[in-house]
């Protein structure tokens, strides 16, 4: 009796899923790819002020390589990208072992290492501007203390400017590969580590041998989700250096946002944003289709 | 003895450590707050660390009401406002169309639904440079550029992908046998949405929520592109509150501007921890 209810709706109901995907679909289709398609191609013409399809081929990509400024941010990014991404992993790693270790306190020391995730990169910016300011901040405190010529301006120093940026982003940023490292901790079997322990390991070899080759997929994704970061980080630069002194701390997306809006340099500003897109895809596509396939598998 | 005795050291070893690292990251919270209550002739002669000696609220009062920001000087008040009128709205339907879809993705899946899911997936993760552009031409067509609205549609829009992502895998792990039940004893899609799926959604409705209204509220890139004199979100505002070079350099009402901009999200953060880092890891770390 229930079976021939069970075919009964066909009719609206059956396609009322595909009409409550749909707007989504077609915004997303229209403003996520078309949109990309529609930069790829302004990439293409010699766009300045307005869009204008005057195609050019590769010339604002010539351009762009051959701009002194493009190739600062692009070193820039290698800086920052590798020391950021090194250094937080480092230290969420080392703060998650330690954290694992049956703390007291283990709540408050999180909710510390991980706050500054909710606040935003221009606060933290601000914050850091203050901190490092070479008359009045870290160097004023380390002189009063006696030591009189300690000198600390990388704020200032075309050189030195940019590892302002990494300190201040591996301060946000750390405490969330620390939260990542520890559910990966606790998702591992404490007999494990005893077992090694009874084999006389020590708890250092034990973490070594044993606990890291587990995390692989952890430092797998909080590898991808920091590059990710170190691409698209913009505000921090904005707000920490205005990408000075001059455009030595220029990453990417400042670049681009200073050409594509201030400078009226379409073609370059689009073309810069392709970089971009390229640069993450080189790091998602492989994660994505490895995580997609793994859970293929699963089912 | 000697086993316990190192044992004790390596525990030591490893609260200071701890310790150390706390103070590293709540340093510069305490700079700022201990900044924003003196007034300049203290912040030039005393240094970073030391306690205000004669606290007083002016740089809040100015931060707040009466700062520059460029050309205006009206404080932050009008930009923690739009802010508001940006979060809201957008939070709010980002969410609700997100658990709609994420509801047809886990439970009514047809053919290009999966293809749907990970050009959605894929989303999460363009850089935003890639839409600038075409997206400030949108909006000027649609008469939206430099409103508020203008914003609210940026942020519904490529926030939807996260909010679907979030609530997909949530109603993934709801038993598909409950729908097949349900839909037998002829409940309508919307009906098992509302009895089987709204009344366990409490979790991901709170990460989701959370999580949007801090990515909203932190967001720059948009706020700075889209936004115009009048419609500024507040850390658009702080950027230019700080920069503003007029007159000498007041450090304390950038700090105390400062913590305001950030003031909504740490409350969350205080309150919701729990769920704040839940959003953080959803999807990071799988499982």
């Amino acid at each position: 009796m229930s079976v021939s209810k069970a075919k009964k709706p066909m009719t609206l109901e059956s396609i009322l899923p595909k009409i409550v995907l749909a707007p989504t679909t077609a915004v997303m289709l229209v403003c996520m790819y078309g949109f990309m398609i529609w930069t790829g191609a302004l990439s293409f013409t010699k766009s300045r002020m307005l869009p204008q399809w005057d195609f050019v081929g590769f010339d604002q990509y010539a351009k762009l390589f051959s701009n002194p400024r493009w190739d600062v941010a692009l070193n820039n990014l290698v800086v920052f990208g590798v020391l950021f991404i090194a250094v937080s992993l480092l230290l969420g790693l080392f703060l998650a072992i330690l954290l694992d270790q049956k703390i007291r306190l283990e709540g408050t020391l999180r909710t510390i290492y991980l706050y500054p995730m909710a606040v935003s990169f221009v606060v933290t910016g601000t914050a850091w501007k203050w901190i490092l300011n070479p008359g009045l901040g870290l160097e004023k405190l380390v002189r009063d203390l006696g030591f009189e010529n300690f000198e600390f301006r990388w704020l200032v120093e075309q050189d030195m400017a940019i590892y302002t940026i990494v300190i201040a982003a591996v301060w946000q940023s750390s405490g969330f590969v620390m939260a990542m490292f520890l559910a990966g901790l606790r998702g591992v079997d404490d007999s494990l580590i005893k077992a090694a322990e009874i084999d006389g390991a020590s708890k250092m070899k034990a973490y070594w041998y044993v606990i890291l080759p587990i995390l692989r997929p952890v430092f797998f994704s909080a590898i991808v989700i920091l590059s990710h970061i170190a691409i698209k980080s913009f505000d921090l630069v904005q707000a920490l250096t205005g990408g000075g002194p001059g455009y030595a701390s220029d990453l990417p997306a400042n670049f681009m946002y200073t050409y594509a809006f201030n400078r009226a340099q379409m073609g370059v500003g689009a073309s810069s944003a392709m970089i971009m897109l390229m640069g993450v895809l080189a790091i998602i596509v492989p994660y994505l289709y490895s995580e997609l396939r793994g859970g293929k598998n699963g089912r | 003895m000697v086993a316990n005795r190192s044992f004790n050291i390596g525990r030591l070893f490893i609260y200071a450590c701890l310790a150390a690292f706390a103070l590293f990251y709540l340093a510069p919270l305490y700079v700022m707050l201990t900044t924003s209550f003196k007034d300049i002739e203290e912040i030039r002669s005393g240094n970073l660390l030391a306690l205000p000696q004669d606290p007083t609220l002016y740089a809040w009062i100015k931060a707040w009401s009466s700062a520059c920001t460029g050309s205006e000087c009206q404080g932050l008040a009008p930009f923690f406002m739009n802010s508001v009128k940006i979060v809201v709205p957008a939070v709010i339907i980002s969410t609700v169309i997100g658990a709609l879809n994420g509801y047809v993705l886990s439970k009514w899946r047809f053919r290009g639904s999966d293809l749907m899911f990970g050009m959605l997936l894929f989303g999460c993760f363009i850089p935003f440079q890639v839409i600038l552009l075409p997206m400030a031409r949108l909006l000027a067509e649609l008469g939206l550029a430099n409103t508020v609205t203008g914003l609210v549609l940026v942020h519904v829009i490529y926030g939807v992908a996260f909010t679907t992502l979030f609530f997909r895998n949530f109603y993934v792990s709801v038993p598909t046998e409950l729908v097949k039940a349900a839909q037998l004893d002829g409940a309508s899609f919307f009906q098992i949405f509302r009895h089987i799926f709204l009344p366990v959604s409490l979790p991901i409705f709170t990460v989701t929520i959370i999580w949007q209204f801090t990515q909203i509220w932190n967001d720059f890139l948009f706020g700075v592109v889209y936004s115009g004199p009048g419609t500024q979100p507040i850390t658009v505002a702080l950027n230019n509150l700080v920069n503003t070079s007029m007159g000498g350099k007041e450090y304390n009402v950038d700090m105390a501007a400062a913590v305001i901009a950030a003031l909504p999200t740490l409350l969350v953060y205080i309150f919701a921890g729990k769920y704040f880092v839940r959003g953080l890891t959803a999807g990071a770390v799988k499982g």
